[in-house]
């Protein structure tokens, strides 16, 4: 036992390991009251950690090559040892880290999260969020299957509809060919393997660093560093190590259940999760029927689709996808009231935010459907609730009837 | 919070039955990991055991084929290289086969299974650093002096064998050529690869 | 907060229907993999009757033998042929660690089919079990096509009735229906025999049933096996939380 004292006090002479210790968990002080809400960041960070674990088994494995792609993925589910379980792990890590961080990002809305002082811990979420989302596009392709590769071909096309004659440069360039092909293939393997995971493990360590120097929100919105005792401990704090460690194994414990009822029970989810087209090798000559993005990506799908072409251009529909996603970065000063948590704020941030979260499921749900008059009315009916949430953020806090904040934490 | 009437006891016992229910857990998911980097079923059929016909195969003459990557050679010796095997101990680094190159079967003085004495099995490889030595069946040339009653040189860094593959003194390499586990199917067609267990 | 999750939880569940997109609904096939007896007639039937033009070329000899509990050379003797038609593309003949390839080259293929000819290992992860079962089951005389027959579930289908000894050439018979443009269209009621084979209409289903029971097999061979070891994974979780959970009571005794 001294020995270990005494090997720690040899490295703290160093690095400071003790010191990260108690910054960060012994004596990081968290508010008291964090609800069910407040379990998605640790559990991003699980979600995260398993993706990579698998990720570097299937690397082992499967081959970049658009010969080989597809097949090497059955090689993995059938010969390698336990491959098919790795891989089960690693396609339903996908969505799960999906599903967690959308929960973990709608706390943010609801409590208010995002306001001052923790503006920039939000773009730091939200940059997580975009470069995820670039994660997932990138690995989408690599099964090479039929919706892997038409549905890359879609997204590419994206961007050629970008006008001014960067379009199609740009669309090569990214292809690094005249279609997508087995060029694209190796360059998005490389994107998705290394520097994607490199970005959001950069990005997850400021964005944790950004939080322990403001310290958490909490459901109430009160800042606690507002009420300290004589020993300078905020007297709604308790340390995160052991309280809120203990807590989140429970968490994860809860969430693996559902993880693994996926992985061993579930793991095509009716389709959602590994698409049924997908289990045919792609070709270049055959388009499917229906081109889907995976679930978590059909709201911005929708959207897309629902504004008509202008001007003889793609180009609007690429531009109000790009500003669902890119006003995520204002809402710090979008939302002006000083109020935080939802639990204090008047009916009709409650509405807005219920109708807001309506939309996006709504839209969701549109993206997978086939095309047809009555759901692109639809899907243009919700793209402006959608936005017009935002508008309400601006408008709201002039003439809503809010409750008074408490000074100390409620449960 | 306060940590007065605190069950130290009662917090000891869930710590640690919570770690040990944790560490199993984690080790049960480690293990499909570790297993995951053996040899798949792919590699294990690409590294089945391999048939050679040895019906056609003439004294003094050499097959070579391929056995999970590696050169495998069939030699028929010659009665005279069989007689000359005996001579040969003083001046080879192991000429009882102590170190374990080979299956027991092979543990004798011209390395190969009793009954078929004359036909040796051996993997190609030099045990020095791993090149391919050349088949030297031919008595006293030149270049590998008087005394070369017939074996393998590796033109890497010298080292020599002699006919059962037994490793000469002196020489970089430090071991016999590995015999691999093979066996007769019949007269004229060995298995490389596969055992089927005793000599 | 609760109803908002409950909501959404909610929405996601009639979304999981699948369109069938041109209208036609599919006979439900009873897939038991269980069911040694049938999956074993179903590679027999595969190997004999798909295995010559079609690859199977992620599924290996052996790991079948194991899991429809066949020995090794049951396997060499009943489900390896060493015909050409059953050599890999390379010449070498099937051994039993050997995936099942198939000699027939892509550019034959595209000559004698029109097109190339998908390999079916995981064809039933893509098409379903349903589809496969109705489509080896729908194929009708038809003289305008290039092998003289057509198929009801892939219309114009480039590929030859190969099981017709087994299950006798059938025609259709047709029926107006009205359609959704309230026009009236000729559909496809029923079927009658032209030839009939050697097997009766319940044994030829029953053989596809075995057919596609085996090509449910082959598309993923470890089901069964993650269906068992997930069992254990939730109990122990089940466990973990029990004792995770009181530990976290336990601590969170100090909060008030």
């Amino acid at each position: 036992m001294d020995k270990l004292i005494a090997l720690l006090g040899w490295v703290d002479d160093r690095f400071p390991l003790s010191k990260m210790w108690k910054e960060h968990l012994s004596e990081y002080y968290a508010p008291k009251n964090f609800n069910f809400w407040y379990f998605f960041g640790s559990l991003a960070i699980l979600v995260f950690v398993l993706q990579i674990v698998t990720g570097i088994v299937l690397t082992m494995y499967y081959k970049p090559d658009a010969e080989m792609a597809f097949f090497s993925v059955e090689y993995i589910m059938r010969d390698v040892n336990w491959g098919w379980f790795i891989r089960y792990m690693h396609s339903t890590g996908a969505s799960a880290f999906f599903l967690v961080v959308y929960l973990h990002m709608f706390r943010g809305l609801m409590y208010g999260s995002y306001k001052k002082p923790r503006e920039l811990l939000w773009i730091f979420g939200v940059l997580i969020y975009l470069a995820l989302m670039a994660e997932a596009f990138f690995g989408y392709l690599l099964p090479w299957g039929q919706m892997s590769y038409w549905g890359a071909q879609v997204i590419v096309n994206l961007f050629a509809a970008i006008p001014f004659g960067i379009g199609e440069p740009l669309s090569e360039w990214l292809r690094g060919d005249f279609v997508i092909s087995d060029a694209t293939l190796n360059r998005f393997f490389a994107f998705h393997v290394i520097a994607l995971p490199f970005v959001l493990a950069a990005l997850v360590v400021v964005h944790i660093l950004a939080l322990h120097e403001t310290g958490s929100n909490n459901p109430d919105g009160i800042e606690i560093k507002k009420n300290k005792g004589p020993d300078g401990i905020p007297l709604d704090g308790i340390p995160f190590h052991p309280y809120y460690t203990v807590k989140d194994i429970v968490g994860v414990v809860v969430f693996l259940m559902f993880f693994f009822a996926v992985v061993f029970f579930a793991p095509e989810m009716g389709g959602y999760f590994i698409e049924h087209a997908n289990f045919e090798q792609a070709d270049p000559l055959k388009t499917p029927a229906h081109i889907a993005p995976v679930w978590y990506f059909t709201p911005f799908y929708a959207m897309l689709r629902a504004v008509p072409n202008m001007f003889g251009s793609q180009f609007p529909g690429v531009a109000v996808m790009g500003a669902a996603i890119i006003v995520l970065f204002f809402l710090p000063w979008i939302d002006r009231s000083p109020i935080k948590s939802i639990r204090y704020r008047g009916t009709c941030f409650k509405v807005a935010l219920g109708a807001f979260v309506v939309s996006f499921i709504v839209l969701g749900w549109l993206g997978t459907q086939p095309v047809s008059d009555l759901l692109t009315l639809m899907a243009q009916i919700f793209t402006t609730v959608y936005f017009l949430y935002f508008v309400a953020l601006w408008v709201i806090p002039k003439y809503e009837k809010t409750k008074p904040v408490p000074e100390r934490l409620t449960s | 919070m306060s940590t007065d009437g605190v069950d130290n006891s009662r917090r000891r016992f869930l710590t640690a039955a919570t770690s040990v229910v944790g560490v199993v857990g984690t080790v049960g998911l480690a293990i499909p990991f570790i297993s995951s980097m053996n040899p798949s079923a792919r590699a294990k059929a690409a590294g089945a055991p391999v048939e050679v016909d040895i019906s056609k195969l003439e004294p003094g003459g050499m097959v070579t084929v391929e056995w999970r990557g590696k050169p495998v050679w069939v030699v028929r010796r010659t009665e005279e290289n069989m007689k000359d095997l005996q001579g040969l101990a003083d001046k080879l680094a192991d000429p009882n086969s102590e170190t374990t190159q080979q299956p027991e079967y092979a543990k004798n003085l011209h390395r190969s299974r009793s009954d078929t004495a004359n036909v040796i099995v051996m993997v190609g490889i030099c045990t020095h650093l791993g090149c391919s030595p050349k088949y030297r069946p031919e008595m006293a040339p030149a270049d590998l002096g008087a005394d070369w009653k017939g074996g393998f040189f590796c033109p890497c860094h010298g080292s020599t064998f002699d006919l059962a593959g037994r490793v000469f003194s002196g020489v970089p390499a430090p071991t016999n050529l590995v015999v691999p586990p093979h066996i007769y199917l019949s007269k004229s067609v060995i298995l490389v690869g596969k055992d089927g267990g005793a000599a | 907060m609760k109803k908002i999750i409950v909501a959404f939880l909610m929405s996601m569940l009639p979304v999981l229907v699948l369109a069938a997109g041109d209208g036609m609904h599919n006979d439900k096939v009873d897939i038991d993999l269980n069911n040694k007896a049938s999956l074993q007639n179903g590679a027999k039937l595969f190997v004999n009757y798909c295995l010559s033009c079609h690859s199977a070329k992620a599924m290996r000899y052996n790991r079948m033998g194991k899991d429809l509990e066949l020995s090794d050379e049951q396997v060499e003797k009943n489900l390896i042929f060493t015909a050409d038609y059953s050599k890999k593309p390379d010449g070498e003949i099937n051994k039993i660690g050997s995936l099942m390839e198939v000699a027939m080259q892509t550019r034959d293929a595209k000559q004698w089919f029109g097109t190339k000819i998908p390999d079916l290992s995981v064809v039933s992860r893509s098409r379903g079990a349903d589809w496969l079962y109705t489509y080896l089951r729908t194929f009708y005389i038809d003289e305008s096509r290039p092998f003289g027959v057509n198929n009801q579930r892939f219309p114009s289908v480039g590929m030859p009735h190969v099981m017709w000894e087994l299950e006798g050439l059938k025609k259709p018979v047709y029926e107006n229906q009205k359609g959704a443009d309230g026009k009236d269209h000729k559909v496809i009621a029923g079927y009658e025999t032209v030839v009939p084979g050697k097997m009766s209409k319940v044994e030829f289903d029953d053989a596809m049933r075995d057919l596609v029971n085996y090509m449910v097999y082959m598309g993923e061979p470890a089901l069964l096996e993650r269906k068992t070891i997930g069992v254990w994974v939730m109990l122990f979780l089940v466990l973990f939380f029990f004792v995770s959970y009181a530990m976290k009571k336990e601590f969170w005794k100090d909060i008030h």
